[in-house]
């Protein structure tokens, strides 16, 4: 067993009694640092990989610390006895666990040595080398797939989605279980044709059987205050639930078994 | 085919009515018994206790008027409106007799009170005076006792002035001989005895009071088959004139014979839950495993073919109301502490055969129907929980839950059945218990319990440490010496057992004497018919009839005192940043916070200064409040605010920190270690609970600051529950800290609290989460879990009062949050949801 213990790494929060990424009840894992540039991102806090305040209820607080995998694992393993009998674990959140490889791959290898269901909600946006130095301790992959089209995904992401595409492909063939996300985001990604483009592509990778549909919200605005950010989707109105209906019919047309929410 | 049938009926027309007509108006207080009762006692003043009681009892049952409500199908009713309740006098009676003019406009638990009942309470109150239980107690009481009580210290209250109640008896065996296979048992008995025997003359004279009981138990039911029998000779509706003619059979069959049918079973299990709480005033009278020993008669019916699932439902459903169409009349205090006219029917599901296999059966699911059918508050329903429970069980339990009816409370059999072994019980017996009242174990049918015995506020001996054993300049406990010359925790620590300890002998002596008082003045003869073995021993429940004899006193403010003593340890002891007589001062002067009661207290100075007859001018009045005001004003303030900071930066219980909770665990036993080596007068032992029904308010009004950082007069927290608001990391952390109590010591039960969003338990997927948190917290060796369901009040209050919801989960949008963490822009979009919220 390597010494995985002391590898250090930056989250900005740990939430215990989750029950909407992967199975059971979970304990998430935020890691700090994103490759992407989501508008609508809900965890703006997230992006930077530095140490930053935000402002909360007239409150400044430091968002990020550094700490041990040891030190996390500590934490994790104290609901142990709600991943036994709900079948739930540890998911990596962010941020993009993926940049901070190091650390998210020590720390669920030491999940598994611990015996603790794993997951990761990923952009997929790396490096193949380096996602495939983390599939073997993870047993959920929670992929997002925000746009088939480059240009679109660029636009509101900051990155063209060609890489992560091609990562799908990847890490379909080698994950033990993939599930594909997409957050349904008005005037970006909600129409019928661009769900539906979506729902084909993650129907031809292999082995993936679900997708979620997750509804945009704006619960994340007031953090962009807090950081000193604009929020520039301030007019935006989550989608209907009829709508979300209907994207839902698109995807279970597919074939795919498809859910709203996480 | 499924094991269960898991039937989701509608509720019928009938219960809907039913259940209106139960709030149709105010509870009203009725004179009849406590009249009848009076003219009995007044007739048999030359004869034994028991033999009194029992006439009494047969001359109430065949005097007092009865009543079938507008479309009940099970009829009994103690008094003639609903919801009423009649009084004990033989218990107490001088409270009632002072409240009569508030009674209908005070906010606990009010009661419409007419002139005329009024009139015949006060006249057959003079024939109680020096004769009642409560009196007889205080003159048993030593006199070091019945200071602490005065000082607040622990509160014996509810036996003090009321029946002891709190027991389920053997309901399987009225069902099953009747009343007349009881008689020949009593019979058989008496037989047996010799009139020379030594033991004769009390012996034979307890068996005769049971078949006394007995009788009028029958003659009653025969007054209600000739009551239906002539209301449906006058029914012009053929449907309603058929029920009650059925009615009619029904009650001139049982009680006196065993119950044939489900629906027979039915009408004699509810004259036997009614007639005990007509007999004695005590409460908590528990059906128990209502799932268990009605069974039989389900089963037998729906195989012949006899009965309809839909009909078995509405039966159940018919009890469920009149479960709720009593209530009972508290002072004012205690109103309070129990308050929402509670009788504490505890009624419980599921769980294990005395055999050890999983007992769950169709009605374990009917009763948890019942209860979401009628969404009322009695019976406490409860539900057992083991490694054994089919998940599908569990899962009905949760969408009850859900509701936000607050029920069921849930019950671990891996820690109730080892615990109650602990006790002297054997495997079999404790496979087969049931819970009484709010939280307390016991083998149904063969206990005696005295398990509501007192509430023992722990945080007052700390009190009592930083004051050397005085209390408003009275000196109540030991001198465990000067606080601020304590060189060492332990010794700090040491000071607080003492206090403790001797706080615990006198309360074990008040609860002993008021004991002995129930034995010689209120025996239950018609009770005592219905556990074993009183027919056996030839002697009554409360002169140590039943097989299990004991006491359970609960202690509250466990995380309080934990957090507190934590606190001095750290900042006293281990880091030196206060000192005690800094934290001393910091207390009196409630953190800085001062009295908030200014006033309140000028007013009590005023009242006692008049009543000792001294003149008071408005000056005068002035003066007072001034000096009031001021001695707070004249402490450091400033320091004791600091001081105040300081302890909230302290780790508290609640939070998953192994170090304070293992401290929890230890300043929990310096409460239920003690007490076990204590025995009742019934021969049997002591055993502590961890509750505090709802006087944690209350009682913690009564309660100076504490080094947890609590300020003066706010509640103390509730049973194992963490203070409120300082389990700030969710709701397995909280579980987790909580389970790290001995759940096994406190035999007579341990209560957690926790409060959940509705959105938390939305979907199948909330459901399943929500057991697998149940689950997670027993496997851990946790006793008892209850839920608190909210609603859009509670959010809008904690939106206000952040710092009293730290706790409380909600369901967000993909996830689960912890409701105060969230924007303002956020939690008003909860609020708006729930009212949306449809299940």
């Amino acid at each position: 067993m390597s010494n995985y213990n002391d590898v250090s790494g930056r989250i900005f929060n740990i939430q215990k009694f989750s029950v909407h990424d992967g199975p059971g009840i979970r304990t998430i894992v935020f890691l700090k640092g994103c490759y992407l540039r989501c508008k609508w991102c809900c965890n703006p806090e997230s992006q930077e990989y530095k140490i930053q305040t935000m402002v909360t209820g007239g409150v400044e607080k430091t968002v990020g610390q550094d700490i041990t995998v040891g030190e996390v694992i500590g934490k994790i393993k104290k609901d142990m006895p709600y991943y036994r009998r709900s079948g739930g674990g540890v998911t990596l959140s962010g941020g993009e666990c993926l940049c901070q490889i190091r650390f998210a791959t020590a720390l669920l290898e030491g999940c598994k040595d611990n015996g603790i269901n794993t997951a990761i909600e990923t952009t997929g946006f790396a490096e193949y080398e380096v996602i495939e130095k983390i599939l073997p301790y993870v047993d959920t992959v929670l992929m997002d797939i925000k746009h088939i089209n480059s240009y679109k995904h660029k636009e509101f992401t900051s990155q063209p989605n060609e890489r992560i595409l091609e990562n799908a492909r990847k890490i379909a063939e080698n994950a033990k279980e993939l599930i594909i996300r997409v957050p349904v985001i008005p005037t970006f990604n909600d129409t019928v044709e661009e769900i539906k483009a979506i729902a084909e592509f993650a129907k031809s990778l292999k082995g993936v059987k679900r997708l979620h549909l997750l509804p945009y919200h704006n619960f994340g605005m007031d953090k962009y205050e807090g950081l000193g950010r604009k929020y520039e989707l301030k007019d935006l109105k989550p989608p209907t639930a009829e709508h979300m209906q209907k994207l839902l019919a698109v995807v279970n047309e597919t074939g795919l078994d498809g859910q709203i929410g996480g | 085919m499924a094991k269960y049938r898991i039937y989701d009926c509608e509720k019928t027309e009938r219960i809907t009515k039913l259940v209106d007509a139960l709030f149709d108006k105010m509870p009203e207080i009725e004179s009849e018994r406590a009249v009848l009762l009076t003219e009995s006692y007044k007739a048999t003043e030359s004869e034994p206790m028991i033999m009194r009681r029992a006439k009494a009892f047969a001359h109430i049952l065949k005097n007092i008027p009865i009543v079938i409500r507008p479309n009940e199908l099970v009829v009994g009713s103690p008094t003639k409106t609903s919801r009423s309740c009649q009084t004990f006098p033989e218990y107490s009676f001088q409270w009632l007799e002072d409240e009569f003019d508030t009674l209908a406009t005070r906010s606990a638990d009010p009661f419409h009170i007419s002139e005329e009942t009024k009139k015949a309470l006060a006249e057959v109150h003079k024939y109680w005076r020096g004769k009642t239980s409560s009196e007889l107690a205080t003159s048993y009481m030593d006199e070091k006792a019945l200071l602490a009580i005065e000082h607040n210290i622990f509160t014996p209250g509810n036996y003090f002035y009321n029946g002891v109640g709190h027991i389920s008896v053997k309901y399987g065996e009225v069902l099953e001989i009747g009343y007349e296979g009881i008689i020949e048992k009593a019979k058989a008995q008496l037989e047996k005895c010799k009139i020379s025997d030594g033991d004769y003359i009390e012996r034979a004279t307890f068996l005769k009071a049971v078949i006394i009981s007995c009788e009028a138990a029958i003659d009653y039911a025969q007054r209600y088959a000739e009551l239906a029998k002539a209301e449906a000779e006058k029914e012009t509706d053929s449907t309603r004139r058929r029920e009650l003619e059925i009615i009619s059979e029904n009650c001139r069959r049982v009680p006196a014979k065993g119950a044939r049918t489900f629906y027979e079973a039915c009408q004699s299990f509810w004259f036997v839950q009614m007639l005990i709480q007509l007999e004695g005033s005590g409460h908590s009278v528990s059906p128990g495993r209502f799932d268990q020993y009605m069974y039989p008669y389900y089963k037998a019916d729906m195989e012949s073919g006899r009965i309809t699932p839909d009909f078995a439902q509405e039966l159940i459903d018919c009890i469920w109301v009149k479960l709720n169409d009593s209530s009972k009349v508290r002072d004012l205090a205690s109103a309070e502490g129990f308050a929402g006219y509670s009788l504490f029917q505890n009624l419980i599901a599921g769980g294990q055969t005395p055999e050890g296999l999983d007992a769950t059966n169709d009605l374990s699911f009917m009763t948890i129907q019942a209860t979401m059918h009628v969404l009322l508050p009695q019976p406490s329903f409860s539900v057992r929980v083991w490694n054994g429970s089919p998940h599908e069980f569990l899962i009905k339990a949760a969408e009850l839950t859900r509701t936000g009816v607050g029920l069921p409370a849930y019950y671990n059999d891996e820690v109730i059945i080892p615990a109650l072994i602990n006790r002297g019980l054997t495997l079999a017996e404790a496979r087969n218990f049931c819970i009484i009242g709010c939280v307390e174990p016991q083998t149904p049918g063969r206990t005696d319990g005295w398990h509501d015995a007192a509430f023992f506020n722990m945080c007052r001996p700390l009190e009592l440490v930083f004051s050397n054993g005085v209390d408003k300049g009275v000196q109540i406990g030991p001198k465990t010496g000067d606080v601020t010359k304590m060189k060492t925790f332990d010794e700090f620590y040491d000071a607080y057992k003492t206090q403790t300890s001797y706080m615990i002998e006198l309360m074990v002596n008040a609860d002993n004497a008021i004991d002995v008082a129930h034995a010689k003045r209120c025996p239950l003869p018609y009770l005592s018919t219905m556990v074993d073995d009183c027919i056996k021993k030839g002697k009554s429940v409360q002169e140590g009839g039943a097989v299990h004899n004991f006491t359970g006193p609960q202690g509250f403010g466990v995380a309080n005192m934990a957090d507190a003593l934590y606190a001095v340890k750290k900042l006293v002891f281990d880091e030196k940043k206060i000192t005690m007589a800094e934290l001393k001062d910091a207390l009196e002067a409630n953190f800085g916070k001062g009295d908030d009661n200014a006033e309140e207290l000028t007013v009590q100075i005023v009242k006692e200064l008049e009543k000792a007859g001294v003149k008071i001018t408005e000056d005068k009045i002035a003066e007072i409040y001034s000096s009031v005001k001021n001695e707070t004003a004249n402490a450091d303030n400033l320091r004791a605010a600091e001081i105040k900071k300081m302890i909230d930066e302290i780790p508290k219980f609640g939070n998953d920190i192994e170090d304070v909770d293992s401290f929890a665990r230890d300043v929990a036993y310096t409460y239920t270690k003690p007490l076990e080596k204590y025995t009742n007068p019934r021969g049997g032992k002591y055993q502590a609970g961890l509750y505090p029904v709802s006087a944690n308010v209350p009682l913690g009004a009564q309660t100076g600051a504490t080094p947890d950082g609590r300020y003066a007069k706010t509640p103390v927290a509730d049973g194992v529950s963490p203070s409120a608001g300082k389990d700030v990391n969710g709701p397995t952390a909280s579980a987790n800290s909580v389970s790290r109590l001995d759940h096994f010591i406190a035999s007579n039960g341990t209560l957690f609290n926790m409060k959940f969003h509705p959105t938390a338990l939305a979907g199948r997927e909330g459901l399943e989460s929500f057991v697998s948190l149940i689950r997670g917290y027993f496997d851990q060796k946790g006793s008892h879990v209850q839920f608190n369901v909210v609603s859009r009040e509670t959010l809008k209050d904690a939106q206000k009062n952040p710092e009293k919801y730290k706790s409380l989960v909600v369901r967000v949008a993909g996830y689960s949050a912890l409701f105060t963490t969230l924007s303002k822009s956020l939690q008003d979009d909860i609020i708006n949801r729930t009212e949306q919220m449809n299940f």
